[in-house]
């Protein structure tokens, strides 16, 4: 299908190679993009789809291979050369100015900028261009006060604006409810089959390949595995690529526990984010013994401050947190009495030290305490060391030595550090924040099968995730958050995708 | 006791319009540094330096303008080393700003001795006293030039901010360098440029010092008016209007001691004189929270992020 007529340009690598040091992040990929198309890439967190589509974008200069621009070779040396060819990316992190405007962000970004900004008629000329495309945003508010969704579409406007014809989009629908995804994607989808656009999207969510993808690249490893057209291929067999021959461990049986007591109890909890705005409003949760509550939402809708107030970070501005029935305030010795544990989202920043060692942040909780401490004070050694060791065989921690600062350790074995410190104990109450964020397939299993383990054990869970599979596949109980509330509350089988996403855009 | 209020009232406007001057300039020029994402400390060493040059040259060529032109590019030069040291990988804007601090009042000292003894020819005020026909009014609205400069400035720099490819770029480079770099933007190259032109209006803020008011030169000149601009700009939330009225009220309050003295209220002198030291951490405390973060902020600053 070579659309002569159409705008959209097609884009294929040959050989590309990339080599950082002694590691070879990209070998020998070669993909073809067909102008008018929606191409997804598909790959776990480190399979060398990021750096693909940074040597495409100019950001790296790849080892060996060569890029095709509409069957023509481009050199793309860096960023300018690549927007120069028409060539544009939407990264996962937003590359807005947040105290900018949406207007203001726009016009700074065109390479013709005007030194002087007439802006009467560029406002103009830019609610010209917003009344021609397939979604909008308002133009005079800061950036920063717009929601994650409007975000991702004012990025997308950009690169149209921009007038780019080939974009590849990375995760673009993690920070958007299902309803929100399924409604950019459909309408991105239009513009690609107009030919007004061709498309390269990463993703790891098979649902919106089949529904959306004309074609799919698979990446493991640096090596383009599979690919093909999505119609024929089954999701199996994508996900087969994707992982290879890696052992995944056989998730725990659900046990069932039937009526248990209350052991974390909020009620009425509020606080505040850094603005000294109202996140949280009003929040009441019960969990159970021996039961996983999953709060799913779009990020930024209060999940973090919730746990930051959970776990001692925030100041609790209102309401009660009960465990046991006894009134809870996140320090450390209450943590210690009660047995309340927690996994935090971005474990190397929230529970561990970076510089120190990983048998020193394993000991974090113990450290006080014999046999590491003698006559209250004097602090030995030998024990962390040997109870570290211990601890990095049984959770299978990746590390040279226990002697290693935490940071050298990679994301997977981080969270397995902390994993092993956080669930050695008995633990009665575990705050559990996208656990899995950015890990890859084998660790996600570990680490899902070993909060699994907590629950049957009996451990009260409460889960925060951004990813809805990861609360449809642990949940006992699902609670929706949204704009600071909780939208919806009920058990996993009384409820569905659909209505979870209604609640997450903030229906009831 | 109403013809001493009046006294004192009159003395102050007088000295906001006279004190302001340098917090204005200095401000202004951090505020500008400030929005491309960098903290230059070294503003106090960079004016008293700028007010030891403009002296000096004032003094050797004979005309004041000569050594106002004369700081404000002894001024950039300390803003280039700022940015210059800055890029470099692993370096902090604030222990460069500190260092160049001492670094820059030591070297003025060092230059300077020479000429504490002679008189330079000074900077004219413009006189305004034919508006009224009160005396003291009269020798209020003796002022200087160089205020009306900084008030245009003020309103140049607020505009261009907002309606400039460069202010643009300043803003959006001080709020999220990672896109200005996507952008193909040097985030060095406009913080480079920003810090001169930084240090350019900081020199001039000192010329002030040293060609109008006080109008010497000697090394108890500046008495941290450098680095009370810093906290001035925090408290006008980067904003180059708010500068302004800041700028006014410090210089007030810098007047209020020697107001009250001129009415014969000598107690508490020293502590009248410390007023613009205790307004700095009165805002600073004011402003700050521990629960919320800093409102227009941008987001690449090193004592804010």
């Amino acid at each position: 299908m070579s659309e002569t007529g159409g705008r959209a340009i097609g884009v294929e690598t040959v050989g590309m190679t990339k080599i950082f040091g002694s590691l070879v992040a990209l070998e020998d990929v070669s993909i073809r993009v067909r102008p008018g198309t929606l191409h997804a890439l598909l790959g776990e967190n480190g399979a060398g789809k990021s750096t693909l589509v940074k040597c495409m974008m100019g950001f790296y200069q790849p080892t060996r291979g060569e890029m095709l621009v509409d069957g023509q070779e481009a050199a793309i040396r860096n960023p300018r050369e690549a927007s120069d060819a028409k060539l544009g990316m939407v990264y996962q992190h937003f590359t807005l100015v947040p105290s900018l405007t949406a207007a203001e962000n726009l016009v700074v970004s065109r390479p013709d900028c005007p030194a002087v900004i007439d802006w009467a008629h560029e406002i103009l000329a830019l609610e010209d261009f917003m009344a021609r495309m397939p979604f909008r945003v308002p133009l005079a508010t800061p950036v920063a006060n717009l929601s994650a969704g409007e975000k991702q579409k004012l990025e997308i406007l950009k690169q149209l604006y921009l007038d780019r014809r080939f974009v590849v989009l990375d995760e673009p629908t993690s920070v958007l409810t299902p309803d929100e995804a399924d409604e950019m994607l459909s309408l991105l989808k239009g513009m690609t089959q107009r030919g007004e656009l061709t498309i390269l999207m990463i993703t790891h969510k098979f649902r919106e390949v089949t529904a959306y993808a004309d074609e799919v690249s698979i990446l493991r490893r640096g090596r383009l595995v599979g690919g093909g057209l999505v119609g024929e291929m089954t999701t199996d067999e994508m996900a087969r690529a994707m992982i290879g021959d890696t052992a995944i461990r056989e998730r725990a049986a659900r046990l069932e526990h039937g009526q248990t007591s209350v052991v974390l109890d909020l009620s009425a909890v509020y606080a505040s984010d850094d603005d000294g705005l109202p996140a949280v409003t009003s929040v009441d949760l019960k969990v159970h013994a021996g039961e996983i509550v999953g709060i799913a939402g779009v990020s930024g809708n209060g999940q973090s401050e919730l746990i930051e107030v959970l776990s001692g970070q925030r100041d609790l501005d209102d309401g009660r947190i009960l465990v046991r029935g006894q009134g809870f305030e996140p320090v450390r010795d209450q943590m210690d009495r009660l047995k309340v544990f927690s996994l935090q989202e971005e474990p190397l920043r929230n529970s561990a030290v970076p510089r120190m060692t990983v048998a020193e942040n394993i000991a974090l909780r113990t450290f006080d305490k014999p046999p590491i401490t003698s006559l209250g004070w004097w602090l030995s050694p030998g024990p962390m060391r040997k109870k570290a060791r211990e601890l990095i065989d049984r959770y299978r921690v990746k590390t040279p030595s226990t002697e290693e600062p935490m940071e050298n350790l990679s994301g997977g074995n981080v969270q397995r550090a902390v994993l092993a410190r956080e669930l050695s104990g008995d633990v009665d109450v575990l705050i559990v924040a996208n656990p899995c964020f950015g890990l890859d397939f084998a660790s996600v299993s570990e680490i899902r099968t070993q909060i699994l383990e907590q629950r049957n054990r009996g451990a009260a869970v409460l889960l925060v995730s951004e990813d809805l599979d990861e609360i449809l596949e642990l949940a006992d109980r699902v609670a929706v958050m949204s704009g600071g509330r909780i939208t919806l509350q009920a058990p996993i089988g009384a409820t569905d995708r659909t209505a979870i996403g209604h609640a997450m855009a903030g229906g009831h | 006791m109403s013809d001493a209020l009046t006294t004192v009232a009159v003395a102050m406007f007088a000295g906001a319009v006279r004190v302001s001057t340098p917090f204005l300039f200095v401000s202004l020029g951090e505020a500008l540094t400030e929005k491309s994402g960098r903290i230059n400390l070294g503003l106090e060493g960079t004016l008293v330096f700028g007010a030891m040059s403009a002296y000096a040259v004032s003094y050797l060529s004979g005309s004041p303008w000569t050594g106002v032109l004369a700081a404000g590019l002894a001024g950039s030069v300390f803003g280039m080393a700022h940015g210059f040291f800055c890029r470099l990988p692993k370096v902090s804007d604030i222990a460069i700003g500190i260092a160049l601090m001492l670094f820059g009042t030591g070297l003025a000292f060092f230059f300077g001795k020479g000429f504490i003894q002679p008189t330079a020819p000074r900077l004219q005020a413009i006189d305004f006293g034919f508006l009224t026909s009160d005396p003291q009014l009269k020798v209020a609205l003796q002022i200087n030039p160089l205020f009306f400069i900084g008030l245009a400035l003020a309103v140049v720099l607020w505009w261009a901010l907002a309606n400039t490819r460069f202010g643009l770029i300043v803003r959006m480079t001080g709020d999220s360098a990672a896109t200005a770099k996507a952008m193909g933007v040097s985030v060095d190259l406009v913080r480079f440029v920003a810090t001169t032109i930084g240090g350019f209006l900081a020199g001039v803020g000192g010329a002030f010092l040293s060609l109008y008011y006080p109008g010497s030169w000697n090394e108890g000149l500046s008495s941290g008016q450098g680095l009370m601009a810093v906290a001035l700009v925090i408290f006008s939330r980067w904003n180059p209007l708010m500068c302004v009225a800041a700028a006014l009220l410090f210089g007030a309050a810098g007047a209020l001691g020697p107001a009250l003295q001129s009415v014969g209220i000598s107690q508490g002198y020293h502590f009248f004189n410390a007023a613009p030291h205790i307004l700095t951490l009165a805002i600073l405390i004011a402003s700050s929270s521990s629960k919320r973060s800093l409102k227009g902020a941008p987001g690449e600053l090193s004592i804010t992020k």
